[in-house]
């Protein structure tokens, strides 16, 4: 039933449904997004056990507070310490789903692991484990989630002045403006989504494109894109995660708010 | 046949197009923003994080149009 399958390149865009749950598909980025979640969870109940403010630190602790003390003095220079402290657990958890996801189709029999199945009619090769992020609905997913806490972190601060930002029916520039600031944002989902899956994804093609043509004379080929989608996958969730800062902490300022600080600035 | 294999033909040059085309702004708005912010670091070596920081949310924006190219070149191969 399981087979490898490397004679013939193999690329699908859409993520494959590996089982059915009550009628429902699971398609196998379902399937890695959910172990990555489950080892996360199980990876941080068992580390932070171990915990502790004073003495001789662990070494998986000191690790975990160089990237969380990183990352929160990237996030403070970005929106300064007060809204700091609220945005930190979202946008990270943001980067910690992220780069694991886009590490895990790197992983040896991540896309090459599978069996034959039917699908649309069509006897092909199904895979078992693949990239939650190299699948488009995971990714829009993000934006989504992403967006959504845009606006409410915008209300939660502005109240229902922030709709001024969409309908200002005061003068007409406002109102042209207003419908620009609403495109804006629909694109804005758009443009996560697409940004995140399309270097992902595109990764994945590279390393199984230069591998199917390599793989007789030069197997270490792939080697160096290897390294290269190490650093994207990282980067790509860096980037999701301050665009995301970038964008609810926009969100969170009035128009007032602008102004004095530009003001401030040039003091 | 001929006419299957001629859209083939079309399709495979259409991809070609894009992505040549859809790579050009970007490479240029990306050469920019990287000559400009080595411009910056050369003259104010101190504030280097910071400009790193903003360096990289600008290319991810100018990356960005060329990864919807590279996203519609993957649908026309793929789907």
């Amino acid at each position: 039933m399981i087979s490898t399958r490397m004679s013939s390149l193999h690329i699908s865009i859409s993520a494959e449904p590996v089982f059915n749950i009550l009628g429902v598909p699971v398609t196998n980025s379902i399937v890695t997004s959910w172990a990555i979640t489950t080892l996360i969870i199980i990876f941080v109940i068992a580390q932070s056990r171990n915990f502790k403010l004073k003495g001789k630190l662990g070494k998986t602790q000191l690790f975990l507070e160089i990237i969380i003390e990183s990352l929160y003095n990237l996030i403070v220079s970005i929106t300064g310490i007060a809204k700091a402290k609220v945005f930190f657990p979202l946008v990270t958890t943001f980067f910690f789903f992220i780069v694991p996801s886009n590490w895990s189709g790197l992983l040896p029999g991540a896309g090459t692991i599978g069996f034959e199945g039917v699908l649309k009619g069509k006897e092909v090769f199904i895979p078992i484990l693949r990239a939650p992020t190299a699948d488009l609905n995971t990714t829009l997913a993000l934006a989504l989630i992403a967006m959504v806490a845009v606006q409410a972190y915008g209300f939660r601060y502005l109240g229902l002045d922030y709709l001024k930002k969409f309908f200002d029916f005061s003068n007409p520039i406002k109102a042209f403006v207003g419908i620009l600031e609403l495109i804006s944002d629909i694109s804005k989902v758009i443009s996560f989504a697409f940004r995140l899956f399309g270097n992902i994804f595109a990764g994945e093609v590279l390393l199984a494109v230069i591998a199917f043509l390599t793989a007789s004379f030069l197997p270490v080929a792939p080697l160096p894109f290897y390294g290269l989608e190490l650093f994207v996958g990282l980067i790509q969730g860096l980037v999701f995660m301050m665009l995301a800062t970038v964008f609810i902490n926009m969100a969170t300022l009035g128009h007032g708010d602008d102004h004095a600080e530009t003001h401030a600035s040039h003091k | 046949m001929a006419d299957v294999q001629t859209l083939a033909d079309t399709n495979s040059l259409a991809i070609g197009i894009l992505m040549g085309f859809g790579g050009m702004g970007p490479a240029i708005g990306i050469g920019l923003i990287g000559s400009k912010a080595m411009e910056a670091i050369g003259r104010n070596p101190e504030a280097t994080s910071k400009i790193q920081t903003n360096m990289i949310l600008g290319l991810a924006f100018a990356e960005a149009v060329a990864i919807y190219a590279l996203v519609v070149a993957l649908i026309l191969k793929f789907v």
